[in-house]
């Protein structure tokens, strides 16, 4: 069985949800939707307050390259135009929405029926995408058109698939692949034209061997669709990682996957690249898990935009007795929320419950040098130099030591057995050697 | 819920630790220690009660009298010191001398460096070395192997396989017995099969990898295998090597060493094959008949300069077309 050639770990998969029925979470009395992503330009409003918006219609505009429109998830009245303290820490532009009634776009095509053809042309569908707002549901949120268009002299020559879903706890693509096989499948047909490539390849990890099976049995009616079982192994949901264990190529230093002639998309971005293009429903819901290990119903929840967490908290039975941290998202690289006053985003994959005894870090100790940071890090650097690097301000040395190249997984800590803090320090090394090399370029 | 934790990610821990491995390194010492016991007895017991309680007591002593730091006696790092010195001791050597050796592990090479993770030296080998060349008649004077013996400082003593080849004073003994352990030397290097059997716990728990061990050994044998190819009469077999000397216990358990040993497998192989070498050049031209202590002192002092030039394999190094 395949996987990624460089690390890796394997934590507890803690998968408490799987094979749990999406249910449909209430719709609430007010929404918070974010006009801002995990990372681009926030967009720019185009509703005011008073106005009264429908389910689908548009209430941001996407300003800049890497950025993203946002609708309206439910139907009512703005009350508001503030900003709001999202799952990043930061408080940011966001239009509030009082709900009344449920009225969709008429456009919208709200039945189940699986529309197979598509007859749009490659920029049409492209077009299409980028109108619907849809981002990578991964939780990196990158707007799924810009992928979508190769810099110029480069060509795609595989779509990849990411149905890994290699965080623990969480299992709402799997449960979405379950459900909506078919809709996924023709989403693939979509984005293979978009990119004009003849070769699919969907990867998923073999914890999930009956979204395997299901794949594989209908991915035989679809032209050029593979689907390509993976040993479980984290973070094999990381871009390069897949393309590695999917294609035996890596992708070189600072820069991206059709270099080496692979465009990636999440499962559930192709779902929603399906509901986009055939039935014209724009980003506007998602599915997330709700989990832990004292969860009192662990499942998954479709969840409109905008939602604040505690919402569907309380549907899935309330915070559990004990909870210690709160993660939105997986508990690699999710992160710890100060309340659940927060509203569901399109990056909002889960929400984690962590024991109270899990949550506190442990004392750190010296380093023991024992190795198992750099035997575990997927992109062969040396976390517990770049550290020691961090710790001195040594930011020339960091950025030899190819510090740029972290992808923030979180295996050099989980793994050190002297719980050292070795991503903290890395990061902020990585921002701040960041920054040093965007000063130098633009002189 | 009164208040939330918050920190950046990951936000779960493999349940890793120091003691965790510190203890996984004892568990892999057992069977060498219950050899050592059989085979010699009640000097092995008195050696190996002797150094490991001096080695904690002096690493409990310095962190409370002296560092007035935390006491870190309970991770397992200074009872692994204190049974690899006694592993590295003959059975018949004085408690004093002993407690010497430790003082100079712990205090002197280890503690006076900002105690575990920043000696640049194994503590145990410089425990070891310095009792060597403090006491070259103690430390070379072994006893023969008399099982469960009950005698201590009057032991009946002879010659090592490598004495025996330097000095070419008696026949060799039988590879078997080698293997066993059936043979005089320091307390914890004679049984190679009881040593293995620690390395392949070892592998299992993932307290090392392979590369070590394996660079080490793999290159006494081809190094000593070329020797012997050119002239057998001269020079031993590569058995003779491998199963003789403290060779196992120094690739197996010092040269392992996580402080001391370079952090990735590039260097793990320079240095490994650095061992080996030195090794054999000691054994086969030096003035002492034993080489590995010496050899992985050296190769300890490199590590530093090994983790500077060499870089672990990184992502995109090579792209490979499929």
């Amino acid at each position: 069985m395949r996987t990624f050639r460089i690390g890796g770990i394997h934590p507890a998969e803690n998968k408490f949800a799987a094979g749990k029925k999406i249910k449909t979470a209430a719709i609430p009395k007010q929404v918070v939707i974010p006009l801002a992503h995990y990372i681009g330009t926030p967009a720019d409003p185009i509703v005011k307050r008073g106005d009264v918006v429908m389910v689908g219609q548009m209430i941001g505009q996407a300003s800049g390259f890497i950025s993203a429109n946002v609708h309206s998830s439910v139907s009512g009245k703005v009350v508001k135009m503030d900003v709001q303290l999202d799952a990043s820490g930061y408080k940011r532009p966001a239009v509030f929405i009082e709900v009344e009634g449920d009225e969709w776009l008429e456009t919208i095509d709200r039945t189940p029926d699986i529309k197979r053809e598509c007859t749009l042309s490659k920029q049409e569908i492209v077009d299409k995408i980028k109108a619907a707002g849809i981002v990578g549901l991964g939780g990196a949120t990158f707007p799924a058109h810009v992928k979508l268009m190769p810099p110029p002299g480069k060509k795609a020559e595989v779509l990849i698939i990411n149905a890994v879903e290699c965080e623990s706890y969480l299992t709402c693509d799997h449960q979405l692949m379950l459900e909506h096989a078919e809709e996924i499948l023709v989403g693939v047909t979509i984005l293979m034209k978009a990119l004009e490539v003849n070769r699919a390849i969907i990867g998923i990890e073999n914890n999930k061997k009956d979204a395997i099976q299901l794949f594989k049995k209908l991915a035989v009616n679809y032209k050029g669709i593979e689907v390509e079982t993976l040993k479980v192994q984290y973070p094999q949901g990381g871009e390069k990682q897949l393309i590695d264990a999917l294609l035996r190529r890596q992708v070189p230093s600072g820069t991206i996957p059709v270099e080496v002639g692979a465009v990636v998309q999440n499962v559930a971005t192709t779902y929603a690249v399906y509901e986009a293009v055939q039935k014209n429903k724009p980003m506007i819901e998602r599915v997330m898990t709700i989990t832990g290990k004292d969860a009192p119903s662990p499942g998954n929840y479709r969840v409109r935009l905008g939602t604040y967490l505690s919402s569907v908290v309380e549907e899935a039975g309330g915070i559990p007795e004990g909870t210690g941290k709160i993660v939105g998202g997986g508990p690699m690289m999710g992160r710890s929320l100060m309340n659940l006053n927060i509203p569901m985003a399109k990056g909002s994959s889960g929400v984690v419950f962590i024991r109270e005894a899990e949550s506190i870090r442990k004392p750190v100790k010296n380093c023991i040098r024992c190795t198992k940071c750099v035997t575990v890090c997927p992109m062969g650097l040396e976390p517990y130099l770049l550290m020691a690097q961090s710790e001195r301000n040594m930011w020339p040395e960091m950025e030899t030591n190819r510090t740029m190249d972290c992808i923030e997984c979180g295996s050099c800590s989980y793994t050190c057995p002297s719980n050292r803090p070795l991503l903290d320090y890395i990061r902020f090394g990585k921002s701040t050697v960041g920054g040093i090399i965007r000063s130098r370029t633009s002189k | 819920m009164e208040k939330l934790i918050i920190s950046p990610a990951p936000h779960i821990h493999s349940g890793d630790s120091i003691a965790k491995n510190m203890y996984g390194v004892l568990i892999a010492m057992v069977p060498a220690l219950l050899a050592s016991l059989y085979f010699f007895g009640l000097g092995a017991l008195i050696v190996t009660l002797t150094a490991v309680a001096a080695c904690v007591l002096f690493e409990f002593l310095i962190q409370k009298y002296i560092l007035k730091s935390e006491i870190t006696i309970m991770d397992g790092s200074a009872a692994i010191t204190g049974l690899l010195l006694a592993f590295n001791l003959p059975s018949n050597l004085p408690v004093w001398m002993i407690i010497i050796g430790a003082l100079v592990a712990i205090g002197v090479a280890k503690m006076s460096f900002g105690g575990l993770g920043n000696n640049p030296f194994n503590p145990a080998l410089v425990g070891r070395v310095f009792l060597l060349i403090s006491f070259p008649v103690e430390m070379t004077t072994w006893p023969v192997v008399d099982p469960l013996a009950t005698t201590y400082l009057d032991a009946e003593t002879g010659a090592t396989v490598l004495g025996i080849l330097k000095e070419g004073s008696a026949s060799l003994p039988a590879i078997s017995d080698m293997i066993i352990g059936n043979i005089p030397g320091s307390i914890g290097e004679v049984s190679a099969i009881a040593l293995l059997l620690g390395l392949v716990y070892m592998l299992i728990r993932k307290i090392i990898t392979w590369h070590i061990p394996v660079s080490i050994l793999l290159t006494v044998a081809v190094f000593t295998g070329i020797l012997y190819l050119v002239d057998p009469q001269t020079y031993a077999s590569p058995l003779v090597h491998l199963f003789s000397g403290g060779l196992m216990l120094g690739a197996i358990f010092m040269a392992t060493d996580y402080v001391t040993s370079p952090m990735t497998f590039r260097g793990m192989w320079i240095y490994g094959v650095g061992i080996g070498l030195l090794t054999v050049i000691i054994r086969t031209w030096g003035a002492y008949p034993e080489g590995v202590s010496f050899a992985i002192l050296i190769m300890n002092g490199f590590t530093p300069i090994i983790n500077f030039y060499v870089k672990p394999k990184r992502f995109g190094e090579k792209p490979k077309k499929a």
